[in-house]
Order: structure tokens, then sequence, then C-alpha cells
């Protein structure tokens, strides 16, 4: 019998440094021959392009309105166009004299929405301070009272249109889309199919033909001698709109409950309306904020589509402001990334607050 | 002794569920027919006021208008139902492409948040944030004025090898067409079937014997082979109709429009930045000890991602993704903002010229929704194709 040996295996030298901003470049741009050549060739790409066009949109950028310094051979772009256009891209066809109101009513209307999106005032009061925003959005901006001249729904524009359009919509849609889902699932037949064919038309269509038919068709379905304001029109074809596929998240969240949930309240004695109040809407809503937040924020991009039937929201508004003027008119790039600015700046706000949100109403859930 | 009798059931109390039920969808119902029908009165005395004619047999009048780009031959004399035909083919070019490269843009990118590199990693997630979260329409807008105010003029477009960029558009060539093609595409066919037949073979002696056969690589080759083979036999035309560059346009060989190209571009860029983030999260969605094993078992990273993870994460994605082809299809009504001759833009001047907005209207509806049907019916198969197979 030989004893059998087990040569120790000499140990692993120790890694050289696995910290710091070095290791991180090696690890993570040069780990290997492949992912170093990527890394050159996107390296060099970039370097390519990034730095023309910091050369046009700052170094070589004409950042005053002059007419002269923007059609100079060798001028970048030409930011002045804003400046010059700024105050019609953002309020459209409003009085340019009363635009105090505007301003204020959209600084109140943002405000209420930011104070609606912190933990710390989420109590019944809120409410009431939506009515009474909204109240004041409407009386001043339309005017009419307390000495203020009328102005009529189609002088509105610009931003405060966007955010009017998206906010009010957003806000009417919920209530429709929670009822609609829970009649989806209901035990009611015809309730059932009511619900099932509303939402499966509605996003079977694109929302262009749902503003055509607000724009043109509304119309002839009004009785004689009625006539609705075209503003009032789209905004309950988009709030229509964005309820259907709110409704379809929402039953996502209701069929994700666990069935026990609904036994566990019948047990209890709880009604129908009790049993989704109390238990299945707290769950399957908190289940289903990320999906609602995406509806959120592409009702917000939808409002765009109000400029194909003529009313003058942020796109629309910035149409207006240049398609007259010859002068301005080459520089629609300059504004079109200014209003692009615009909306990526709410759009990834509302993402960002959505993750936020996630982790809130999930608390419960982390340990 | 007596024994205790149930209550007589309650048939027609409100305390019964059963009644409580009935008369709940009854009053809905009631409700509906109620709306429905006033606003249908409301319509047709509407109608009669205003002197409207209804009815779709304006669709045989001569349309009068022309279209920019078709398909199929068109010209201003002819009835509408082909200048609608016209556009509902125009509509459908756009979105099988655009469903098409969407696809493929969005799974590159999806799977390129996983990347090792940091580089590639980071412009993947600024293309998805940027892309995202600007209005569709917005963008639609960009490239157009990309295609009809930065690019040069016809008369001095840029050359890319055979091809020309310009404000009029992409010019490319196009082999003429000669019989040598058609039986490539014979040739193309029959190699399909080939190819389907060897795939049968190797999937039973995997199954029978565990012997790997190339699954992908092969029956590819068969394909190619077969095609250039039917070319060869064929007589091998290699003539191409080539763009020149004439005084005022580009000539001859084939031409894609700038509206065409930028609803394309401007579909395809927005909805891959979705279609990313629905590949990562699928991916995300597989459990970590699959890929685990795949490392364990000596898979590269590619053949780990290609083998294991993907297939596993199908499932997780292709109900979303089905929800972004039909955004996309859906989306591609916004060509009207842009002049691209589309089914919704060809009812737009329909309306404006005939006044019968109930019906052009009603059409728009019919096509999407028909669209939207066809393609979920059609993702559905597939999505139960790719389901796991369980008891």
């Amino acid at each position: 019998m030989t004893a059998i040996t087990y040569p120790s295996i000499p140990a692993r030298t120790a890694p050289i440094n696995t910290e710091g901003p070095i290791a991180w470049l090696r690890m993570n741009l040069f780990s290997d021959w492949k992912t170093a050549l990527g890394t050159v060739l996107i390296g060099a790409l970039l370097l390519s392009v990034l730095p023309q066009f910091f050369d046009w949109a700052v170094v070589r950028a004409v950042w005053v309105a002059n007419f002269d310094a923007c059609h100079a051979e060798g001028a970048g772009a030409c930011w002045g166009v804003v400046s010059e256009k700024y105050r019609i891209i953002l309020l459209g066809r409003y009085p340019l004299e009363e635009q105090w109101r505007p301003i204020s009513s959209t600084a109140l209307l943002l405000g209420l929405v930011v104070v609606s999106c912190m933990r710390a005032f989420w109590r019944s009061g809120l409410a009431l301070l939506w009515v009474a925003v909204l109240a004041y959005f409407f009386t001043v901006m339309h005017g009419g009272v307390l000495g203020l001249g009328v102005v009529d729904t189609d002088r509105w524009g610009g931003l405060p249109l966007t955010i009017m359009l998206a906010t009010l919509c957003m806000a009417m849609a919920f209530p429709i889309a929670l009822v609609v889902a829970l009649g989806r699932r209901s035990n009611l037949p015809a309730i059932r199919s009511v619900c099932t064919v509303y939402v499966e038309l509605v996003r079977g269509v694109p929302l262009i033909s749902v503003l055509f038919m607000a724009s043109f068709m509304f119309p002839l379905l009004m009785p004689q001698g009625v006539s609705i304001d075209v503003l009032v029109r789209v905004v309950a074809g988009i709030t229509l709109f964005a309820a259907a596929y709110m409704a379809e998240v929402i039953r996502g969240g209701l069929q994700a409950l666990p069935k026990g949930q609904i036994e566990a309240a019948a047990t209890l004695g709880l009604s129908y309306w009790q049993t989704q109040r109390l238990i299945v809407l707290p769950q399957a809503l908190a289940a289903v904020v990320p999906g609602i937040m995406n509806n959120f924020i592409s009702t917000f991009k939808d409002t765009s589509l109000v400029t194909i039937v003529s009313l003058y929201e942020l796109t629309g508004a910035m149409s207006l402001a240049l398609n007259g003027d010859s002068d301005w008119r080459p520089f629609k790039i300059e504004c079109y990334i200014f209003i692009a600015v615009i909306y990526f700046f709410f759009c990834f706000s509302m993402s960002r607050y959505s993750m936020w949100i996630e982790k809130q109403v999930n608390k419960s859930r982390l340990r | 002794m007596v024994t205790p009798k149930a209550p007589p059931p309650r048939a027609w109390s409100w305390r019964s569920q059963a009644f409580r039920g009935l008369m709940y969808q009854a009053i809905t119902i009631a409700i509906i027919v109620g709306v429905v029908g006033w606003l249908v009165h409301n319509t047709v005395v509407n109608m009669r006021i205003r002197g409207i004619q209804s009815g779709f047999d304006f669709l045989w009048g001569s349309a009068g208008f022309d279209i920019g780009e078709s398909l199929i031959a068109f010209d201003s004399g002819e009835a509408y139902w082909r200048a609608y035909l016209v556009g509902f083919t125009n509509t459908l070019r756009v979105a099988v492409l655009g469903i098409i490269l969407t696809t493929i843009l969005g799974t590159l990118i999806g799977v390129g948040r996983f990347s090792r590199n940091a580089l590639i990693r980071g412009l993947c997630q600024v293309y998805v944030e940027f892309f995202r979260n600007i209005p569709v329409l917005l963008q639609l807008l960009m490239w157009y004025l990309m295609f009809t105010e930065v690019l040069p003029a016809s008369s001095e477009p840029l050359v890319l090898g055979p091809m020309f960029l310009s404000k009029g558009g992409l010019n490319f060539p196009i082999p003429v067409w000669a019989t040598g093609h058609a039986v490539a595409a014979w040739g193309l066919l029959i190699g399909l079937v080939l190819a389907w037949l060897y795939r049968r073979h190797a999937q039973k002696t995997f199954e029978q014997t565990g012997l790997a056969k190339g699954m992908f690589w092969t029956p590819l080759l068969i394909v190619v082979a077969c095609g250039v083979l039917g070319w060869l036999v064929g007589g091998a035309p290699t003539a191409l109709d080539k763009p020149i560059q004439g005084e005022f346009a580009i000539e001859n060989g084939g031409a894609l429009t700038p509206e065409f190209l930028s609803v394309l571009l401007g579909l395809t860029v927005y909805t891959a930045a979705f279609v990313a983030e629905v590949v990562r999260g699928g991916i995300q969605s597989v459990a970590q000890g699959q890929s685990e094993a795949a490392a364990a078992l000596g898979l590269s990273k590619g053949h780990s991602m290609r083998l294991v993870q993907l297939p596993q994460a199908l499932r997780v994605i292709i109900p979303p993704v089905t929800n972004q082809f039909l955004n996309l299809t859906k989306n591609s009504s916004l060509a009207v903002a842009i002049g691209y001759p589309d089914v919704v833009s060809i009812a737009n001047t329909a309306i404006n010229q005939t006044g019968r907005a109930v019906e052009c209207i009603a059409i728009i509806m019919v096509v999407y929704l028909s669209t939207s049907l066809l393609t979920s019916l059609l993702m559905n198969w597939y999505n139960q194709r790719s389901a796991i197979l369980e008891r």
C-alpha cells in the first residue's frame, strides 16, 4: 500500500486591486479583448460625433435673437429663436397683456400636482384643494367674471393647455377606469360584456380617430342647438381613451390578487362594495402603481396629438410661432429641441417619481 | 318532532342576489340602449337638417386627388375605395417594416443593457430614457424636418456607395426584372422546404440519439444555396437599375420618399425603446440560477443568453411586445401630420371633400380594429407555441 500524498495547490496571488477607478475601468471596459475592442470602437464613434454636436450646440451657437448673427456663415445653433419666440411657444395665442392669467393658474396647478405627489399631504383635504385649484384655473383662464375679459378656449395654448389636458384627463380617467376594471371582473354577464366591448373597442383604434370623432362627429351626436366647446370634446375623448388603457392595467392588479382574499372577506360578512373598498382595491392598486404611472406618462405625451385637431398646445404653439415667420423658420430644429426638453423634463420626472412611489407602496413587503 | 324547514326562496325580492343582479343588468342595458338611441336619433335629425347625405355610396365616386406614393397604381380619376386601398397598403407597409426593424433594434438594445462593457450598457440606457420620454409625434416631426431641411437638395445628394440620400429621399439600385429572378425565387422556396425537412430530421436525431446537429447555420446554408442555384440556373442575371444623378432630380432606381422614411424611422426608434425595456424585464425575470447553471456547464456568455436565458424570457416578453406592435401600428396613423398618405390621411382628405365624417371615421376604426385583431391572433398563436408545455 502506498500512501497517497496530496500535494497542496499553491495559493493564488492576491488580485492586484479590485477597487478604485482604474480597477473599475479594467473590469467594465477592458475585461477581455472583445470588450476592449467594443470600447475602442464605440469610444471612437462618440469622440467623433459628440464634439461636433457640442461645437454646434454651444461653441458656435448664437444666444441672442439676432437675425443676422444667426444667418452668418459658420454659425451654429441659433438659440436666439427660442428667446425670440418663447412666449408664443409657451402660451400659444393667449393675449399677451393677460399673460399673468395662464402663468398663475398653471403654476398653481403644477404646484398642486407636486404637493399631491408628496406622502405628507396624502389626506382628505387634498381633494377639496383640487376642486378649488381647478375652479381657479378655469375661472381665471376663461374670464368673464370679476372684471376679467373673456378669453375663448380657442385662444388657449402652449404649456398651460398641455398641463391642463394631461392633469384633467388623468384625474377623470382614473375613476372611470376603476369602475370599468371592476365591471370586467363582475359576475353579471351583461355588465361584463359592456365593459369588455368598451375596452377592446377603444384599445383597438388609434387616438387620432377618437380625436377626429371628437372634432368632426361629436357635433352631429348632440341635439339641435346644443354646441359643446371643442376643448371639452377633446378632453372627453382623451379621458375615455386613457380610461380604457388604465382599466386594463387595474384589471391586471385585480387578477393578481389571490382568491383567498375575497373568500376571507366573504366569510367576514363584508358586502361586495366593502370587499372591493377595504380588501381588493388597496392591494390591487398598490400592485399596479408602475403601470398606472406609465399610463400617466403616455397620456401626457398623447396630449401632443391634439395639435392635429387644431388646438395649439406645446407642439401646435411651436408650429404656430414659426410657420408664419419666414425669418425664423429655418431654425425650427432649435425650437423642436426646446420643447423636446420640456416634454423630457416632465416625463422623466414622472418616471423617477414612479420608481420612488413603487418603493413606498411596497414597503410592507420589504424586510 | 318538527324539522326546521328552509325558508322559501324569495325569488322576486330585492334581498335575492340573483334578482338584484338581474335588475342591475337590466338597468345598465336600458341606459346604454337609451343613450345610443338618443345619439343615433340626434345624428339622423342633424343630418336631415343640414342636408348631409349618408351612406357608403361615395366610395364608388371619383376621388379627384392624387396620392404621393402608392404600391398599387392610382390616379386622381379613380374611385374612393381605391384611394382607401392605397392608404391601407401604405399603412401596412410602414407597420410591417416597422415591426421587423423594431424587433431587431429593441432586442439588441434590451440585451445590450446586460453587456459587460459599461459603455454599451450606458449608451443603451441613455437611448431608452431619451427616446421613451419624448412624444412620438414630436419625434416624427423632427425626423421629417431632418429630411426636408437638413439634408442637401436632390441636385447635390449625399453619395453612399451606389445610393443617394437627399431631400428627395433615399434612392437605391434595384435589380432589373428577369426570368432568372423568378427561378431564384423558386429555388429559395424549395430551399425553405428542404431546410424545414432537415430541421425536423435534426430534431428527431437529437431527441433519439442526443447528437446535436446544426439547427441554424445548416438550414440557412441550404436556403441560400438553393437560392443561388436557382439564380445560376436562371442565367445569373446581374443587371441593376442604378439611380443616376440627373440635372434636377435623381432618376431611375428604386426610391423611398422622405415622408415614408421619417414615419418608419420615427416609429422604429420610438417603439424600440419600449421593446428594449420589455426585453430587459423579461431577461431579468429569468431566475439567476439559470444563468449560473449555464456558466457551470461551461457555456459562454453569448451561448447562455441565446440558449438558456432568451428562450425562457420569451414567454414573459411576448404579450407586452404584442402590445408594442399594436401601438406601433396605431401610431402609424400619426403619419397624417407629415403628409404620408396612410389610411387616416386619405380619410381626412375624404372627410374634407365629401363631408361624410361618420362613414370615414367608421372606415378608419374598422381598418385598425381588424389589423389589431389579426396581429393579436398571430401573436397569441406564437405565444402558445413558445409557452412551456405543462402536463
